[in-house]
Formats: structure tokens, C-alpha cells, sequence
């Protein structure tokens, strides 16, 4: 072996390396107990989250060994690289020596094979021996792919064969493999994944990557028209609904509603309800009171523009919404952020947080002023994805269950039956093999025996 | 009767069939073995109605799903597929033997699904991402996997308790186990039909995914928990196939298999991720 070895040149030896089932039990094993790791350890967090779980050590020995993306590293895709090889060169090298074997004319057999096995069928017929073997010889031929007639030592033998291709059903479970990787790697190199969030009215042509977060032009945009959350009665999510319009040129081309599983597909891009979330809207509804009179007036004031003041006092500037306001160091929630100017006064910034109405009485001025009413709108998350690699990933699927299917349940079936003549009458004998499931065949054959037995000549 | 209470009762059959058939081997008695056989078909059929007539139920309550949508249901169903499959190993191998290995994992599952505290039998409407009909062909599909390799598992723990030799040489409860050849092949075609399925329920998992959330493959911790149970099984028929591994070996890998599988199926909870509607609560 060692001088064989030494005599072969690196390619063959780079061969024989891949084309050994040793190393595929040794690489599937290795992946599935490396693979554990990437679940204990949350991956794609945060620095500062590590490092206070697993300590400065540790953090630096898993960031040292990508642990912390470990799908993603140099040594796992390695591992993927290895496994490739090993299957597409076992495949190959099995390959090259089954093909004759299986797309032969004239398919080979060999008696000794047969007698072999220890389950075999006997009986006697009583009919000379030609009548019994164009007899059988025409059941044979209707029940199995491929059947002939040779003469064997003491009398004849009908061979019969089916299922030969089923051979090649293990390579079609290779084939699906080097698919689904294929295809993986055309989703790494040509597709992406990004995020948006849109609020209703509101419209983006672009998107941010996950991860990385740059942004991603998409050709064309997505209008949020309106989004909408129903829940059960227990207060449990039922669905999450946006209505989305996509323009190209600012042209409305479509509006579909989008659920979650039912995403919306566009000039290859797929957007898929994610999540939600609410905005302010830019109008709210404002209360004056009058401290000397009394009177309460309703105004409706949009951000940003100025509204007049009761009783021609000046005017007020709602500059914005602030979603966890303070005032002097404690949280006071929702507040609207306001310029208040009177005439004949400094302009004064003041706060008017939803939760409390009577906040603006602290301020002592002729006016208190609170908010009654704000709408809020939502916004919807949505997930938007490319993937060319999708198609050749689905193909893997279909043609992996399909080869899982043919490698474990169908086999390549030979049968001899031997005739032998005794007397006027004839003795035959019932043989069979397959290449797997070797009690299956044992009841096959005796099937085929009691049937052969019932034949009439 | 509502489904909750069949399927209780239905936890005390299968108990009763996993002990008629302990006793029928550990005795001796044919009797008993075969009084097995029959209240494990009560129990199956219990069980099946059972989740027929959850299924009724929740369209009933105007929620109407099929009954697979959390771990009580995937349970209830998991056990009724293991029930099929121990009965008609049984019927084509005449073996009640293997039984009496297999029953007591049904009884189990039904024991925890009905009288854990921690898991509600209630029938609860979908949240958006179950509504698809992925659902069912991906938790049928996986849970068939399971059940088969839920036999093997039994076939590969009885492999190990059955001594070398022949049957002639032994005595007692090791000379009433089918013998080690059938043994091993049986887990082999029970592995073989488990890893179709549970290739075929990855795939149908990858598909909702992307139909979902627009990818078909993340690495999320289930996910990869049934890659890796994937992977072992795989280095299994490769082994076996190609290398010409057999009897003790074998049944390892294959029992190391079957705790992947429990790990993907309970353990995964424990660990952050997409799947926890398939947690306990």
C-alpha cells in the first residue's frame, strides 16, 4: 500500500482522498457536533451582551474561533467545501464503474449468484419442459423490465430483472446535495436581505441590508396605503394586513394586500409582513382653557404650523412628538415639544405630555393648554428579500425526496428460474436477489414461486 | 365527551397495552401479548378520534385548524403515528416482543401531553405565522419521522439487551427477542423510513419558511437541531451501507439518533428562537 501510494502522483492521492466513505461518516459527524455550538451560543449579537455573559476570556476565544457567526466562518463553510468534494468525487469515481452496469444491453447473470441464496422455491410441474418454459417465459417477460432464456447445465434458465436504474438512486440524493449548495451560493453571492419600515401614506424605494445595515435600492417604490392588526378575543395576534401599491416612475403598477405567508413577489424581489409599529400622526387636537373665564376652546393644530391663540393672544408652534419625554430628570411619557408665543412675551418652550392634562397649569399662565386628542398611525415592518438561488434550491428538494425515496424503497430485482426436466414432467426452481432488503426478496420469491406454481401449460 | 377527556383516557390504554405486553414477555404469556395487540388498537383508534374530534372542536369555537398547532397537539399526534407504526411492525413481523419496547414511549408522550402542568390542552386560534398550509404537511411529515425513529430507538435498546448467539444457547427474557439479524434490520428499515420523512419535513419547513419570512435556511436553533439529527442518521445509512457497519455499532448511532431527535423536539425550547410556538406553556 505505502509504495503504491508513493507511486501515485498528488492528483490521484488528492482523489483517493475524497473518493473515502471514511470521510464522509468522519465530516458528517464533525458537522453535526460543531454545528451544536452555533445553537448554545446566540449568534450575531452583540459585543458588549457577550462579553458580559462569557467574560473577556471566553469572549476572545469564541470571537478568535467565529463562534459567534459560526454558519457563516471560513472553518465552517470548509467543512461544506469538504463535504462537496467528497460527494461530488465519490459519486463520480462510483459512478463511472455502476454506469456500464446499469445502461447495458445485455444485462449479465450469474447462476452461481443465485443458487447462493438460502431462500428458494421448489416444485414440480407436470408438463414437459418446453410447454412450461414458453410459459414461463412469457409471464416472466410481462412481469419484469428485461427477462431471457438460457440454457444452463441440466436444463434451462429464465432469467428476469427489473429496477436495475433504482442503482442509481443514491447518486440522485448526491445530485440534490450539490443543488441545494449551489444554490446557497447563488443566494450568498447575488441575493440579500434587508428590512423597511413604512408608515402609512408614506413611500421608499429603498431598503436597509441586514447585516450591515447599508442601503439597498430596490428600481422601483412601495407605498404603505394603509396597515392594519386584528387580534382574538383572548388578545392574542390574528393578522397583520398592509396595503402596499408598488410605482415605477411614481406610477401606480400594482396594490396587493400582504399577510404574513402571503408575501408580495415583484420584479424578483419578495416583501413579507415582518412587524409593526406606530408613528405620530403630524395633526393633534388641542384644549385651551382660559383661566380667568373658563371657556374651554378645541383647536386642531398640524406640526409644525403655527395656530392661533384664544382670544387673539398670539400663537402656538406644536414643533414635535417625543415618544419618552422628561421633565426635570423623571419620564413623563408621550409629550408634544410646543413654542408658545404671546404677544408681548419672550417665546417660551413648553411640554405638553399626553398622560397628564394638567401638567401646563405649572406654568401659571392665562392659559392652560393640554392635549385632547392625538391619532396615532401605524407603520409596517416589512422584511424584503432577493434570492436567484431559490429555484435551484427548490429543484434539490423535489429531486432529494425523490432519490431518498428510490434509494431506500425500490431495489434491483433478479430472478432465475430453473427448469430441469424429470421425466415427462418438470422440476423448477425458484431463485431470487435483490441489492437490498434481503427478507423482501425472500417473500417475493415465494410469491413469484406460488404463482409460477399456478401457471397453466 | 370532548377530545381532552379521550385523549386522557386514551394515556391509560396505551399504559395498559405497554403492560399486557411487558407481561406477555417477561411471563411468557401468549395471552397477555395479545391482549396487548388489542388494546393498543382501542388506543390508537381512541387517540385518532381524539384528534378528529379536536378538530371538529375547533370549528366549533370558530377558530377551526387541525389540531397540530402546539406541543400538546404534536404530542397527541406523535403517539397515534407510533401506536400505527408499532402495530403494523408487530402485524408483518408476528413479533409482539418489539411491543412491549415500543408502547411504553407512546404511553410517555400521552402522559406528558395530558398531565404535565405545563402544557395546555386548550384549543387556541392561530397566530398569523401557523396560517399556512405548510403547517400540516411540515408537522405531519416531521412527526412521522419521529415516530419511526421512535421504533428504532426501541429496536436498537432491545439489539442491545438481546445476547450473542443463537436462541438455543439462551435463556429467559433475551431467548424471547427476535433475533439479533432481525433486530438490525428492522431499525435499519425503520431509520431508513424515519430519515425519508424527516428529509421530507425539513424540506417542507424550509419552503414555509421562505414562504414566511423569505428564506429558506437561518440557522435558527431548530432548524440546525434537525440538521444535526439529519446529519447522524445520514452518517448512519453511510456507515452501514458503505462501510459495512452492523449490529452493536449501529444501534448506537441509531439510539444517540433518537436523543437528537428528542433534543430537536423538547430541548430545542430551552434555547432561543423561531419555534416557540413549540414550547411549553
Amino acid at each position: 500500500m505505502g509504495r503504491k501510494a508513493a507511486a501515485d502522483g498528488p492528483f490521484t492521492q488528492i482523489w483517493k482522498f475524497f473518493s473515502s466513505v471514511k470521510l464522509t461518516v468522519v465530516l458528517l459527524l464533525t458537522l453535526a457536533v460543531t454545528s451544536i455550538f452555533g445553537t448554545l451560543i446566540p449568534q450575531m449579537g452583540n459585543p458588549a451582551q457577550y462579553v458580559a455573559k462569557y467574560g473577556e476570556f471566553l469572549y476572545r476565544l469564541f470571537s478568535l474561533l467565529n463562534l459567534f457567526d459560526m454558519y457563516h466562518s471560513w472553518w465552517f463553510r470548509l467543512l461544506i467545501m469538504l463535504l462537496t468534494a467528497n460527494i461530488v468525487v465519490c459519486s463520480i469515481d462510483r459512478l463511472s464503474s455502476l454506469w456500464k452496469i446499469v445502461f447495458t444491453k445485455k444485462p449479465r447473470f450469474n447462476p452461481k449468484q443465485f443458487h447462493k441464496v438460502p431462500t428458494q422455491v421448489d416444485f414440480k410441474m407436470d408438463a414437459p419442459l418446453e410447454k412450461v418454459r414458453d410459459t414461463y417465459a412469457s409471464y416472466l417477460a410481462k412481469a419484469f423490465h428485461y427477462s431471457r432464456v438460457e440454457p444452463s447445465g441440466k436444463g434451462v434458465c429464465i432469467y428476469a430483472e427489473k429496477g436495475r436504474w433504482t442503482r442509481l438512486g443514491v447518486y440522485i440524493v448526491h445530485l440534490s446535495v450539490v443543488l441545494l449548495l449551489v444554490g446557497g451560493l447563488i443566494g450568498s453571492l447575488f441575493g440579500f436581505e434587508g428590512f423597511v419600515n413604512i408608515g402609512e401614506g408614506d413611500t421608499v424605494d429603498h431598503i436597509r441590508l441586514r447585516p450591515g445595515n447599508q442601503v439597498q435600492a430596490l428600481g422601483f417604490s412601495i407605498r404603505c396605503d394603509d396597515f392594519d392588526v386584528s387580534f382574538y378575543d383572548s388578545g392574542a395576534p390574528k393578522e397583520y394586513r398592509s396595503t402596499l401599491t408598488i410605482l415605477e416612475d411614481g406610477k401606480k403598477v400594482l396594490t396587493r394586500d400582504i399577510i404574513v405567508n402571503r408575501p408580495l413577489r415583484y420584479r424578483g424581489i419578495n416583501i413579507f409582513q415582518a412587524s409593526y409599529g406606530t408613528l405620530p400622526s403630524n395633526s393633534v387636537k388641542l384644549r385651551f382653557t382660559d383661566r380667568a373665564s373658563g371657556m374651554v376652546y378645541q383647536v386642531r393644530a398640524v406640526i409644525g404650523k403655527p395656530v392661533a391663540l384664544p382670544e387673539n393672544r398670539g400663537t402656538l408652534v406644536i414643533n414635535r412628538y417625543n415618544p419618552s419625554s422628561e421633565f426635570r430628570g423623571h419620564p413623563i411619557g408621550e409629550a408634544f415639544e410646543a413654542t408658545l408665543k404671546i404677544k408681548g412675551k419672550p417665546d417660551q418652550e413648553i411640554l405638553l405630555p399626553l398622560r397628564f392634562p394638567s401638567f401646563d397649569k405649572m406654568r401659571r399662565g392665562d392659559l392652560v393648554i393640554a392635549v385632547a386628542g392625538f391619532d396615532q398611525r401605524y407603520y409596517t415592518g416589512l422584511q424584503v428579500t432577493r434570492d436567484p438561488g431559490v429555484p435551484v434550491v427548490y429543484a434539490g428538494f423535489i429531486i432529494m425526496i425523490a432519490g431518498c425515496f428510490i434509494t431506500f424503497f425500490l431495489c434491483h430485482e433478479r430472478v432465475c428460474v430453473e427448469l430441469v426436466p424429470a421425466g415427462d414432467k418438470t422440476r423448477v426452481t425458484v431463485m431470487g436477489t435483490s441489492n437490498k432488503n434481503k427478507f423482501g426478496m425472500r417473500r417475493k420469491v415465494a410469491h413469484l414461486g406460488e404463482k409460477l406454481s399456478r401457471l397453466k401449460t | 365527551m370532548t377530545s381532552s377527556t379521550i385523549l386522557s383516557i386514551v394515556t391509560f390504554v396505551y399504559g395498559l397495552a405497554a403492560f399486557l405486553y411487558l407481561a406477555g414477555w417477561v411471563f411468557e404469556k401468549p395471552l397477555a401479548g395479545r391482549m396487548g395487540t388489542w388494546t393498543s388498537v382501542i388506543g390508537a383508534a381512541g387517540n385518532a378520534a381524539g384528534i378528529i374530534l379536536r378538530w371538529v372542536e375547533s370549528y366549533r369555537m370558530g377558530i377551526g385548524h387541525a389540531p397540530l398547532s402546539n406541543l400538546y397537539e404534536s404530542l397527541v399526534f406523535f403517539s397515534c403515528v407510533l401506536a400505527i407504526i408499532y402495530l403494523v411492525v408487530e402485524w408483518r413481523t408476528g413479533s409482539r416482543v418489539i411491543s412491549a419496547f415500543t408502547a411504553p414511549l407512546a404511553c410517555l408522550a400521552m402522559a406528558y401531553a395530558s398531565l404535565s402542568p405545563n402544557i395546555s390542552d386548550r384549543i387556541q386560534p392561530l397566530i398569523p405565522a401557523l396560517k399556512s398550509n405548510w403547517l400540516i404537511a411540515h408537522v405531519i411529515t416531521c412527526f412521522i419521522g419521529y415516530a419511526a425513529f421512535a421504533v428504532a430507538f426501541g429496536l436498537s435498546i432491545m439489539y442491545l439487551f438481546k445476547q450473542e448467539g443463537d436462541d438455543a444457547g439462551q435463556e429467559g427474557l433475551s431467548a424471547r427477542l427476535p433475533s439479533r439479524a432481525v433486530l438490525d434490520e428492522l431499525s435499519h428499515r425503520m431509520v431508513m423510513f424515519g430519515f425519508l420523512f424527516l428529509t421530507t419535513g425539513i424540506i417542507t419547513g424550509a419552503v414555509w419558511a421562505n414562504s414566511a419570512w423569505g428564506r429558506y435556511w437561518g440557522w435558527d436553533p431548530k432548524e440546525t437541531w434537525s440538521l444535526i439529527t439529519w446529519f447522524i442518521y445520514a452518517t448512519l445509512l453511510h456507515a452501514r451501507l458503505m462501510r459495512g457497519w452492523h449490529g452493536k455499532r449501529i444501534a448506537v448511532l441509531s439510539i444517540v439518533g433518537f436523543m437528537a431527535v428528542m433534543f430537536t423536539y423538547f430541548g430545542v425550547n430551552l434555547l432561543p428562537g423561531l419555534h416557540s410556538y413549540g414550547a411549553v406553556g
